[in-house]
């Protein structure tokens, strides 16, 4: 038995979708809460406080695609024709996004608040169909004969829709929390009014999920309720109601750091909890990554670039973060 | 609805996606490498036009460079979304190679693009040289990975296929596939051509409104040298190619002829224009020089050229259109080498600056790389029609099973919001390009990069017009 090719594959691939969901989830959150945000100079912060990143952070959702297209042919093929409509606004609203973030700052004055609604918008259609295309996930699919064999809106289901704004209070948190490090004064002021309602919401939303999942799907109930799964498995939800209560309590003593690195570790619990509950599918509900595997000529070609490149990217990303450490101010000459 | 059944529909869908990402990359390739010269005869000659220039190109390779990875993202994932079968079938050689490409690309990124876009006063003259050449390279690496894929799905090798699916069998055979070497070429120097064209463009459009310094000139002048040499040598690598198609895919070769049968000993004539009717299965109005077919095609003056009716109707590409979209390319590749010519004319006593007509065939050739370069791919992709992978698989076969409604719902979403998004980014260029290249632009500094305090070092911040919409609302600042 030599290296488990797939099982370092899903790894590299789940590693890669928990860097997208952290990363690009705090700036998708920043286009969530522009609404609650009203003046000019505020608005240009909150941007600034991400401009310098935002776009490394999606380099992982193309990673994830192109990886998961080379090693797990049919899992690629299946969940993203299965996903079809969900995936194609979700791309649409990123474009959006990510072209509004642009040309806002180079836009003239009158034009700015069209990129600032495209900004908005691209946010918010993004964010929510990632969360109906991970609720539809976590569903499973209808595969016969390798191929997707349900119908164009099976995904439209009250879950996934459910999961959608579930993934929009989440991204809101995880933005609100970033703006608390990066912004002082009225903004940081209005954030961390923000976080105790939005951390509230979450928690509601955690529960219901918790609740839904095991009993709307038996193999998920199985795999968290029998003994001795239970006992390995306790610890997350626990954690879970730990670390919102430390979030509670930091946002309250208006912490700086606090609340962001909560809301990372319940946003890690959330995504482990998911992943225990699909574990080893990767087409739920009965499709493992050893089914859905390339061979290990595909994997192995793969793996010798994946691995020169990914310490690269991570070593980058890092410094980028560290050379923008620190507050954004209305004075910042920041972005151009 | 228009005779279009969902096929169709998910083929106009990747054609339309795929057709407005690849005019971003074409001219990332064309501009890295000409950044490149650029700062090379800088550090060479020292003379300050070319670090002008370099500082000029760099902003509108930067938004370019950008638009290309937002329009890209999209294909990343329209393989699994719209060709789920062929995926599941060629995903094990398809995937590796796309996914070396997406590494490639970001490895650039992460490495050499912040240096070349930022690091001018921040790193040594060489190690700022070394990066825009790696850029440079990596570019060309990125067309490396993403042809070999294509060129595969032309002419597949170095697999075996294990049930019902493809499994690589031997990496070099599949990357150094029979097309690949010419596919790789051809779409290489198309990129470096079309570049020339918009650069002498720009050129022109300063010139004819007599803005005129040496950087304009400098750019005129080396854009023609450009169109001068290397559109005859494209033609000949065009040749190459076609020869190559000839030998692996005849029936597109006989359909871009509008060739539908051979009668017995006499050669192949060439048909110069004419209307392929693919259920007459003949090519009406056609304009046709006898012999000149086998002497093109098969450097002969008796041998015949395959005929469409050599084949079966149901293994035919689509005369009608690769018959034209060829002669587009071709027509924009020969009307490249007169204006090459031309200016060679034009430069005896320096009335390439001046002619007005020259300078206006020069502005209006402005696109003119970019639709052959379209054209080319129209012909090509088409032409390999009905297969998905060329032999292996019909494209029938590989399109996800989508309903006919909700492709025409993406489509829609996709043609607006490509045209509104994409069209604001375009424009954006051409705004950077009215501002030109002026004297001295090379010695500014501009704010941003690594080292400095929180400004991007991204691509698209690179490009900064001067206009700084927030500079108001930070002067009022208490």
């Amino acid at each position: 038995m030599g290296i488990d090719l797939p099982l370092i594959w899903a790894v590299i691939i789940i590693f890669g979708i928990m860097m997208y969901v952290v990363m690009d989830g705090f700036d998708l959150g920043i286009g969530i809460l522009f609404p609650f945000v009203k003046d000019d100079r505020d608005r240009d912060v909150m941007m600034n406080t991400v401009a310098p990143v935002w776009d490394g952070n999606e380099t992982w959702l193309v990673l994830g695609g192109a990886g998961l297209y080379g090693a797990f042919p049919l899992a690629y093929s299946v969940v993203l024709s299965a996903l079809y409509l969900p995936l194609m606004l979700m791309l649409t609203g990123l474009i959006f996004r990510g072209v509004a973030f642009e040309f806002r700052f180079k836009a003239h004055a009158e034009k700015r608040h069209l990129w600032d609604k495209a900004f908005i918008g691209g946010s918010l259609v993004a964010t929510f169909f990632q969360g109906v295309a991970l609720g539809a996930f976590i569903e499973g699919f209808k595969v016969v004969d390798r191929s997707y064999a349900g119908g164009s809106l099976d995904w439209l289901t009250p879950f996934a829709l459910f999961s959608g704004l579930g993934l929009i209070v989440a991204y809101a948190l995880l933005g609100c929390t970033w703006l608390i490090v990066k912004t002082q004064g009225p903004l940081q002021e209005q954030m961390h009014d923000l976080g105790r309602p939005l951390a509230l919401v979450l928690l509601a939303v955690i529960g219901v999920v918790s609740l839904w999942t095991p009993l709307a799907y038996p193999n998920i109930a199985e795999r968290w309720f029998t003994l001795p799964n239970l006992f390995w498995f306790l610890p997350v939800p626990i954690l879970v109601l730990v670390t919102l209560y430390g979030l509670l309590r930091s946002v309250a003593r208006r912490a700086h750091y606090t609340p962001f690195l909560l809301t990372l570790v319940l946003i890690f619990l959330g995504y482990s909890g998911l992943g225990i509950s699909i574990w080893p599918n990767i087409i739920p509900p009965s499709i493992s990554i050893w089914d859905a595997s390339a061979p290990p000529q595909s994997q192995g070609f793969m793996l010798v670039g994946t691995l020169f490149i990914i310490p690269l990217i991570l070593g980058y990303t890092f410094w980028s973060y560290y050379v923008f450490r620190g507050k954004v101010t209305h004075d910042d000459d920041g972005y151009h | 609805m228009f005779g279009l059944e969902a096929l169709d529909l998910a083929r106009i869908q990747f054609a339309f996606t795929v057709s407005f990402h690849i005019l971003f990359p074409a001219i990332t390739i064309g501009l890295a490498s000409y950044l490149a010269v650029l700062e090379g005869l800088w550090l060479k000659s020292g003379e300050d036009v070319y670090r002008d220039l370099y500082k000029f190109w760099s902003k509108i390779f930067a938004v370019n460079f950008g638009m290309g990875v937002v329009s890209g993202l999209v294909m990343a994932y329209q393989f699994g979304t719209n060709w789920s079968r062929f995926s599941d079938f060629a995903g094990a050689v398809t995937g590796p190679l796309l996914t070396y490409e997406v590494l490639t690309a970001f490895f650039l990124e992460a490495g050499f693009l912040g240096v070349m876009l930022f690091g001018w006063n921040r790193v040594g003259r060489g190690l700022h040289f070394f990066a825009t050449v790696m850029v440079a390279l990596g570019t060309l690496v990125s067309t490396f990975w993403i042809l070999a894929s294509n060129s595969w799905m032309h002419t597949p090798q170095g697999h075996a296929i294990v049930d019902g699916r493809i499994i690589p069998v031997d990496w070099l055979a599949v990357i150094f596939n029979p097309s690949f070497p010419f596919r790789l070429m051809h779409m290489a120097t198309a990129a470096f051509i079309a570049t020339a064209f918009f650069v002498g463009a720009s050129a022109a459009w300063h010139l004819l409104r007599g803005r005129d310094n040496p950087a304009v000139r400098k750019m005129l002048s080396m854009a023609m040298w450009m169109a001068l040499i290397v559109t005859p040598i494209q033609a000949v690598i065009g040749d190459f190619h076609g020869l190559n198609t000839l030998k692996h895919q005849p029936v597109k070769i006989a359909a871009i002829e509008g060739h539908w049968e051979n009668s017995p000993g006499e050669p192949t004539p060439l048909i110069l224009f004419g209307l392929p009717d693919m259920q007459a299965e003949v090519t009406r109005f056609k304009v046709e020089i006898p012999v000149l077919g086998s002497l093109i095609l098969t450097h002969s003056l008796d041998k015949q050229v395959p005929a469409l009716k050599d084949f079966p109707p149901e293994d035919r590409p689509n005369a009608t259109i690769i018959f034209w979209s060829f002669r587009v390319m071709v027509g924009l590749g020969l009307l490249m080498i007169a204006a090459g010519l031309w200016s060679l004319w034009l430069r005896r006593d320096n009335a390439i600056y001046r002619s007005r007509p020259f300078l206006y065939l020069v502005l209006w050739m402005g696109p003119s790389g970019l639709i052959a370069i379209l054209a080319g791919w129209f012909t090509t992709e088409i032409g390999r029609q009905p297969w998905v992978v060329y032999g292996l698989m019909r494209t029938a076969d590989g399109v996800s099973n989508h309903s006919y409604a909700q492709l025409g719902f993406t489509l829609i979403m996709f043609v607006v919001v490509y045209f509104a998004l994409f069209g604001a980014g375009l424009g954006y260029m051409m705004r950077l390009v009215r501002k030109g290249p002026y004297t001295g632009e090379g010695q500014e500094q501009r704010p941003g990069g690594p080292g400095r305090k929180r400004t991007p070092a991204r691509p698209l911040s690179a490009a900064d017009d001067g206009q700084e919409p927030d500079s108001t609302s930070l002067t009022e600042e208490h």
